[in-house]
């Protein structure tokens, strides 16, 4: 109700609706800076079509960008963009894919499949891919982490001139390359990158990169359709070396909780460690390319087959990872406790191999625990701070501790943890909570949240007079379930689904939402829906009450719902269940012209938020900063 | 001005029949004492206490409020009486002992209300420090456990008055959050508290001067003030800008049906502060050549939101719509940890209003007393912690009391 900063509302949808566009729509995407890719578009040799351009592109790499065409390499050069998060994504991709050339003088010689690797236009090999043929993981730290002037310095005479001033020197190194030039040049990088791979560190080549990559940005875009086929492994194993420093780097200032998979080479490295052998669904949505999706149900089978090959998988994880993988446990509180509940056993039949400490061992079981519960399922990002206490617990056991002592001590943690954070803070919300609730009020409630349900039936418990909404959303209908414990008990109730819940808000005198996590800006990122209902509660004039345990609450801040999110099973928005004659999709789910986006969560804004309940009392959306700031330290790290 | 906080009727209905002979209502003394909740709180009636200090205070007399207020005040004033005789006498029954110490309380704030110039959370945390310099107590819990009932008692004297209870609210923490609790003495800890509650009264007592001082910055030559209600807060402000030679000029609502406006402008026409009076409905009207709305507040609450005199929404409305900055005066110790989501989602203060011709019977009128104000409408908070957005309240807030 109280928006908080009125003017921000606005600039939120431009960036959703960009994202919606089709690969076909460029003016959009492009509108970054529209003139000098023109500019560029010009010098790039015919053979570079516009058509071919956009496929890859479309491929590409930024979560929240969408692609820019193909011409943008030389661009990209020039802008070294930093992260995944910034706009500009795209083109830190594609800037690093220029610099890894770089070599040429250096190791003249060598192989011709370099310029497969930088090509690689199958659907499935995203610019990430691209971006990770890099030779020397040096080179591209610098690339990422460095803004472009750096790079253009430690990269020498050409390549400054390259970045200082795009449109011209760009245009002119490449008109002056002949064919031979270029075709040197991308030998040269692939012996760099032959290299990079043995050594992993090349940090003197640099300065050629720049200029390298420059040149071999036409020929790349002249042979698009021969490289699709061997393009991807190329760059996948050639990646590898390439893409941990940036990782390291990354991780100290701000870990990416998620694997960002266009990425390709770190893919293809998770495959090979995987348990669950998950197939990648075919046509995915541009903008959320750096989500896993997977065609669901094909990995059940093949996971009970392994099931008495896998020893290093506690069977609690494995029970529960596949529960989250079947869908059998949802819900932010549930997932936790259930996670919590197999930690539990696996540290209960733990025991310390022989010559390694308790601590560190445990730790990496725990880690691997945590990957194998990752590819069933990603993890929420309340799993993600229950982990990082317990992992905490663990490392700061005492060295004197025997195992039993410190397996006690770390199972009584655990149920500390799910009794303070999760049981006890939600009778505390409920309590809280209570108090907004009056006489004669409508209650709205979205999805099924346990910590509404709960408000609610104590609500009734204590005699108050009020009706309820309940408004659902296909495919889940999660609603229901909850519909059916509030008509069990007595309430009064309507159901809706959202389509309708314009028509419905103007009777409603109070939003109640539930939230997978509060973002430290205010965002509340919840089960996807729950940003419009806020919105349409906000248009109304209705009190938008969140409802969240302060676990949940993470310091990172998200602006959109893009950068981190979760891929359903796109076929559950397909197909409609018992609906026979509602079959219009069938046999289209894999046309290369249809992607279906199934979202799982998404962020609302803090202006559509009235009040966020926590088990620290009911704050205002501006204030989990402080709860994070003066909570988290302490009870998750002490 | 002491006359005005909240409140102050009841003692002078008191001691004038204290002073007068014995009326009917003395009577009633005979009567078995009430049980320390039903003296504790306020008589149920239409009028709030909040607003009777407040009418008693503007002197707006109306027949219709007369009566309410009478009958009222002599409700409480039979609690009052007899647990007064109560307090002297041994205790009668059961909880004879307990009403008794309260209202030891109760006559303390009253007697630190009657300074002039001294809020009534800050009467309240004096008396607060009373109840610890004469506890009897030995145990640091006893100790406790009585000055827990001592604010309570107080704060559900009026419960509609924000600042008491949040007066009430800090002084607990403040005082008794405090290492001293942990001293092996008792006697150690019982001066280290009382220590404690003097030095926590005396910065309340600071705070009006920090807040006039913090605030000069924002006041500039040939600029406008659109000031509502009576707060002393920014009249001092104001005092201090009009001797700091600072030229301005001042609206004031009149502030129906209070006329908290006319009050204000006489004491701005003292300070040779140019002023001009408008109806409360001209504010949009003149809007236009304001600079700046500089309003008290009964409360700040979570939100970063306030709760004052009715009528501050609709300016801060307007001067939101109209892009002039609205300021908030208001001392830390009225921040309380109330979040209002509407306006109907607060205790309601209520009072009498005089339309000046009979209403009919039929004829609903509204009369609440307050207002609350959502944070986006306001620009800055002047307290005593410096000078805040409204969203810096909550982050005050956590850490005061979590």
């Amino acid at each position: 109700m109280d928006s908080r900063r009125s003017a921000r509302t606005v600039s939120d949808p431009k960036v959703r609706q960009v994202g919606f566009f089709t690969p076909a729509a460029p003016p959009e995407r492009t509108c970054s800076d529209p003139p000098r890719q023109q500019d560029l578009i010009q010098p790039q040799p015919p053979s570079s079509t516009q058509v071919n351009d956009h496929s890859p592109s479309g491929d590409s790499l930024s979560p929240v960008m969408i692609p820019p065409p193909p011409h943008h390499h030389s661009d990209t050069l020039l802008r070294t963009a930093l992260q995944v998060t910034s706009p500009k994504t795209a083109f830190s991709y594609s800037a690093k894919t220029v610099t890894i050339p770089a070599e040429n003088d250096d190791v003249p010689s060598s192989l011709s499949p370099s310029r497969k690797v930088v090509t690689v236009r199958s659907p499935s090999s995203y610019p990430g891919v691209r971006a990770s043929s890099v030779p020397a993981s040096e080179l591209t730290t610098v690339s990422v982490v460095n803004l472009p002037p750096g790079i253009s310095e430690k990269a020498g005479g050409a390549s400054v001139e390259v970045q200082n001033d795009r449109p011209v020197s760009s245009k002119s190194l490449k008109e002056k390359t002949s064919k031979a030039e270029r075709r040197a040049l991308q030998e040269a990088q692939r012996a760099a990158k032959a290299a990079a791979k043995g050594e992993g560190t090349k940090a003197s080549s640099a300065a050629t990169k720049v200029v390298t990559s420059a040149n071999t940005k036409p020929s790349k875009a002249a042979k698009p359709s021969s490289q699709k086929n061997d393009g991807s492994q190329f760059a996948a194993s050639e990646k590898k070396a390439g893409d941990r420093a940036p990782e390291k780097d990354r991780k100290k200032d701000a870990p990416h909780p998620r694997m960002q998979y266009d990425d390709t080479s770190r893919v293809e490295k998770a495959k090979k460690r995987a348990v669950v052998k998950q197939t990648e669904v075919r046509n995915r949505v541009e903008l959320f390319r750096h989500l896993p999706q997977y065609e669901h149900g094909t990995q059940l089978p093949d996971l009970e087959t392994k099931f008495f090959e896998l020893d290093p998988m506690h069977h609690a994880i494995y029970k529960v990872g596949l529960q989250y993988l079947s869908g059998d446990i949802q819900g932010g509180n549930a997932r936790c406790i259930a996670m919590f509940q197999a930690f539990k056993e696996a540290i209960k039949d733990y025991s310390t191999p022989p010559e390694k400490t308790l601590i560190r061992d445990l730790t990496a079981r725990i880690s691997s625990y945590v990957s194998f519960l990752i590819e069933c399922r990603p993890l929420s990002i309340s799993m993600g701070n229950a982990i990082k206490f317990l992992k905490n617990r663990i490392a700061k056991l005492p060295l004197a501790l025997s195992e039993s002592e410190a397996k006690a001590t770390l199972m009584s943690d655990i149920d500390r943890f799910i009794n303070e954070k999760i049981i006890v803070a939600e009778k505390v919300i409920v309590k809280h909570a209570v108090t907004k609730i009056r006489d004669g009020d409508v209650l709205l409630t979205y999805g099924a949240s346990s910590a509404v349900e709960m408000i609610l039936l104590h609500a009734h418990e204590l005699g108050k007079q009020f009706r309820v909404v309940v408004v659902d959303s296909r495919p889940k209908l999660g609603g229901q379930l909850l519909l059916r414990r509030l008509v069990r008990k007595g309430l009064s109730c309507t159901y809706t689904h959202v389509n309708a819940v314009s028509c419905i808000m103007q009777e409603v005198t109070r939003v109640f939402l539930g939230a997978s996590s509060v973002l430290s800006n205010g965002t509340v990122y919840s089960r996807v829906g729950t940003a419009c209902v806020a919105m349409v509660a906000h248009a109304f004039r209705v009190p938008v009450l969140v409802c969240c345990e302060a676990y949940k609450f993470h310091e990172r801040v998200q602006l959109d719902s893009i950068c981190f999110n979760e891929l359903g099973n796109p076929d559950a928005i397909s197909k409609v269940r018992g609906r026979e004659d509602i079959n219009y999709l069938d046999g289209f789910v894999n046309r290369e012209n249809l992607q279906l986006l199934n979202l799982v969560y998404d962020a609302t804004p803090s202006d559509y938020v009235s009040m966020i309940i926590t088990d620290y009392g009911m704050i205002p959306p501006t204030s989990v900063p402080v709860i994070v700031r003066e909570y988290r330290r302490e009870h998750l790290w002490s | 001005m002491w006359w005005r906080s909240a409140s102050f009727i009841l003692d002078r209905q008191q001691h004038q029949n204290n002073g007068v002979a014995p009326n009917p209502e003395s009577l009633l003394l005979s009567s078995p004492p009430p049980s320390m909740a039903d003296s504790a709180l306020n008589p149920k009636s239409d009028v709030s206490a909040y607003y009777q200090s407040r009418a008693s205070h503007h002197a707006v007399v109306t027949s219709d409020w007369l009566d309410q207020a009478q009958a009222a005040v002599d409700r409480h004033t039979d609690d009052g009486d007899s647990l007064g005789s109560d307090g002297i006498a041994a205790p009668i029954s059961g909880g004879g002992e307990e009403s008794g110490k309260a209202f030891s309380v109760i006559d303390e704030f009253n007697n630190w209300r009657k300074q002039p110039d001294l809020a009534e959370a800050v009467a309240a945390i004096r008396a607060l420090a009373a109840v610890i310099r004469t506890s009897e107590a030995t145990t640091m819990m006893e100790l406790e456990i009585e000055l827990k009932k001592a604010s309570d008692s107080l704060k559900s004297w009026d419960a509609t008055s924000i600042s008491l209870t949040a007066g009430c609210d800090l002084f607990m923490r403040y005082v008794t959050r405090t290492s001293a609790l942990e001293y092996e003495d008792f006697n150690s800890a019982k001066s280290r508290l009382i220590e404690r509650a003097e030095k926590f009264g005396e910065i309340s007592c600071k705070a009006r001067r920090i807040i006039a001082m913090l605030s000069q910055d924002f006041i500039f030559d040939g600029c406008t003030i659109l000031v509502h209600g009576f707060s002393r807060v920014v009249l001092e402000v104001l005092k201090t800008a009009a001797e700091n030679k600072k030229l301005f000029r001042v609206l004031c609502t009149e502030g129906r049906p209070d006329r908290t406006g006319l009050r204000f402008s006489n004491e701005l026409a003292k300070l040779d502060v140019p002023v001009k009076l408008l109806i409360d409905s001209a504010v949009a009207y003149s809007m236009d050549e304001v600079d700046m709305v500089f309003v008290g507040a009964d409360g700040v609450v979570e939100s970063g939101g306030i709760i004052n005199m009715m009528g501050t929404f609709q300016i801060a409305l307007v001067a939101h719509n109209m892009n002039k900055p609205v300021y908030v005066a208001a001392e830390s110790y009225k921040f309380a940890r109330h979040y209002p989501l509407d306006q109907k989602d607060m205790a309601p203060a209520l009072r009498p209003i005089d339309f000046g011709v009979p209403i009919p019977s039929k004829v609903e009128v509204e009369t609440s007393a307050r207002d609350y104000t959502p944070p986006q409408y306001l620009s800055l908070l002047f307290t005593d912690l410096g000078v805040l957005t409204p969203s810096v309240i909550s982050d005050e807030l956590i850490q005061l009391y979590l």
